[in-house]
């Protein structure tokens, strides 16, 4: 029977099927960070348990951290006391850790790629919700939480349930400035923020295959945000000259091993799916989102939708929320929305391609007055290759702050996040009610649009903006 | 964990969709690395205001839901972060049960790691019981026979998984769970995987 993706990954890692139709699944990999592994060192501890395969983990602190300087001690205690737990808690059971000072420093999702510790074919956790993005390689890889990072550790097994399938096809070409970013929004704003709930969804297509890994890793980090706990890409060519070389993925001869069985790892062209939905590229404007939720995005060229417009109540009294906590009227034109600040960064654009992409627009260019706007590489080797290109040189000629490796302002749980009604274009995956700091408003975008708006001082058309000086 | 068998008291009404984790559990407070005392944490800036004094129209902050040990909330509830402190502020919070029409999924499985019960129902009844909610009546559960009870009407059947009701009802810990049961199939499929896949298990000259 032909198979997609998704079924090869599952029985590839089925260890045994339990009664009440769950699955016993093996786990190959756990990406560990502070916030949600206290907890499960903990449990470890109380129970006597011991990690059972310590090298598949691999911890980085990311959420908490500052990222103005790097060095020293940590200003908040209650983040300095998290870090060091997780120091203390990788020491004491044995698990690789990558020091706050160190090169290897980033974001998970950001670290675990560049690492080749994410390969294609295998099973990868992390107790965080945008694990999807190792999918793009053809890993089967999801978010989970704290009490299950404590089950992986323990038993390199987790409880699954199988989840249905959705296949994603996306075709034509993207016209210049759009980018995956503007392709995930527009793919969550059409099938809605419950469009993939229960759902593997795997991107194929011809604009999959001429996707860059950063553009496939942008698509499957934002699935989580159509529901979907998993996004697929399958493994090719481009997958496999990424990875080669780097510090974690096979050498030599089991290399050619690996690349042999990856090469088996797409769905049979027969394979059914649950869902199926097909979108044209050439038809995507870049997109900004004007809510709180993903799914409430838009193209740059379009208004604020009306409330009233909307016949089911529910619908309506959901788009009036959202628009008076983000202090919008209908009928707004969304390009010419002012802004307070700009944020680069985060595990959806914080890698060296969404820096390049940002620096393009900034180069030559000014910061508007009253404009607040920081970069956040991914991760600190993201950053160095960023200075090596002189990219770190472009952002603060044009006034934006160059920061050190973490999560940033894509969470309020660090130094980095907005004040009340301060008004935010930001390449982050959410767009939550007090997701970058309470009564904060933040619209999301890629990095090209957020650059652009910065530039401008409120929400633009990167194609549109005048040529710079 | 803690068994859950049967519950009783009034259930706070939330008729809110996409309620997601943030709202439960703003992120400043994931610092915290402990799980209990997390309590007062749940709901924060819907139930406190920048000065920590208490928003009178919040659901909890109001007789009788103060104490509830049931949430009745919209559609997605639990949706976005996987954070697990979502389940522990409402454990500390008092609530055991949630019912909505669907739930996050990460936030729904945690549910039933902390002796939780996530309740799903069809969105017509879930309006239905919100008007019963909000008029303050008592709702009783019981997780054995699978059913909800408000005041003296006919009780409702509601679904879950057979072995996440048995874990429920049992108080049982997953990770024990695996390692007694399944020890030796997961040594076997090492085994196995070692064979076909050697590159798993050589993790590279530097890590
Ligand atoms: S960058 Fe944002 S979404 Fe990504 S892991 Fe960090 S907090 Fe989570």
């Amino acid at each position: 029977m032909p198979s997609t993706l998704y079924d090869k990954l599952w029985d590839s890692h089925l260890v045994a099927d339990l009664p009440g139709g769950e699955a016993l699944l093996y786990i190959d990999r756990h990406l560990v960070h502070e916030v949600s592994s206290p907890q499960a060192f903990q449990a470890l501890r109380d129970a006597g348990r011991r990690v059972r395969r310590p090298e598949t983990h691999l911890a980085v602190a990311d959420h908490a951290v500052p990222t103005r300087a790097r060095g020293g001690t940590i200003a908040d205690p209650l983040a300095s006391a998290q870090v060091a737990e997780l120091e203390a808690n990788a020491a004491a059971f044995d698990v690789p850790y990558r020091r706050l000072d160190g090169e290897g420093q980033g974001i998970v999702h950001v670290i675990g790629p560049e690492a080749g510790f994410t390969l294609p074919g295998i099973t990868l956790v992390c107790g965080d919700s945008h694990t999807t993005t190792h999918g793009a390689f053809g890993a089967l890889a999801f978010g989970i939480g704290a009490s299950e990072c404590g089950t992986v550790m323990a038993a390199q097994c987790l409880k699954q349930t199988r989840a249905k399938t959705m296949r994603v096809e996306l075709t034509g070409t993207l016209s210049p400035h759009v980018t995956a970013k503007d392709v995930a929004l527009a793919l969550i704003a059409r099938i809605g923020g419950l469009g993939a709930a229960g759902h593997a969804v795997e991107y194929i297509g011809p604009a999959v295959s001429a996707m860059s890994m950063a553009a496939r890793m942008t698509l499957c980090n934002m699935t989580i945000e159509a529901g979907g706990r998993i996004g697929l890409v399958a493994p090719d060519e481009t997958t496999f000259a990424f990875l080669k070389g780097r510090a974690m993925a096979p050498q030599g001869a089991p290399w050619d091993q690996a690349v042999a069985y990856w090469r088996t790892l797409g769905s049979d062209p027969e394979a059914v799916f649950d869902k199926s939905v097909t979108l044209d590229l050439g038809e995507i404007a870049p997109q900004v989102s004007w809510g709180t939720a993903p799914d409430d995005s838009a193209p740059i060229t379009a208004r604020v939708p009306d409330p009233t417009t909307l016949a089911d109540p529910s619908a309506r009294a959901k788009m009036e929320k959202a628009l008076a906590y983000m202090g919008l009227s209908a009928g707004t034109a969304l390009s010419g929305i002012a802004i307070d600040r700009v944020f680069i960064g985060s595990c959806t654009n914080g890698r060296i391609e969404d820096l390049r992409a940002a620096a393009a627009i900034v180069a030559g260019r000014r910061v508007a007055p009253g404009v607040t706007a920081i970069v956040v590489p991914g991760s600190t080797a993201t950053k160095h290759q960023a200075e090596h290109e002189g990219l770190d040189a472009v952002f603060l000629a044009a006034g934006f702050e160059w920061r050190h490796a973490g999560c940033s302002m894509c969470v309020a749980m660090n130094d980095d996040r907005l004040l009340p009604g301060e008004r935010c274009a930001s390449t982050s995956n959410r767009n939550f009610e007090g997701r970058q700091g309470p009564g904060g408003c933040t619209h999301l975008m890629s990095p090209a649009m957020a650059a652009a708006a910065g530039i401008a001082g409120h929400l633009v058309d990167v194609r549109t903006l005048e040529p710079a000086r | 964990m803690t068994p859950f068998t049967t519950l009783s008291g009034t259930a706070a009404p939330l008729p809110e969709e996409n309620v997601d984790t943030d709202i439960i559990f703003p992120a400043r407070f994931l610092l915290i690395t402990a799980r209990a005392g997390l309590g007062r944490y749940a709901f924060h800036d819907r139930r406190f205001d920048a000065q920590g004094a208490e928003i009178a129209g919040f659901v909890l902050n109001r007789a009788p839901w103060r104490d509830a040990p049931i949430l009745l909330a919209g559609a997605n509830f639990g949706s976005g972060s996987s954070r697990e402190q979502a389940v522990w502020a409402l454990l500390g919070q008092g609530i055991t049960c949630v019912i909505a029409p669907s739930f996050g999924e990460i936030f729904y499985g945690n549910c039933f790691r902390n002796g939780v019960l996530p309740i799903r129902l069809p969105t017509a009844l879930v309006t239905a019981l919100t008007e019963r909610a909000t008029a303050g009546e008592r709702f009783a559960i019981d997780l054995e026979a699978q059913t909800l009870r408000v005041g003296d009407d006919p009780p409702i059947a509601f679904e879950v998984g057979a072995e996440q009701r048995l874990a429920l009802l049992n108080g049982w810990d997953e990770t024990a769970l695996i390692l007694n049961a399944s020890s030796d199939d997961i040594t076997a499929f090492e085994a196995r995987q070692k064979t076909l896949q050697p590159w798993l298990y050589d993790m590279g000259a530097s890590r």
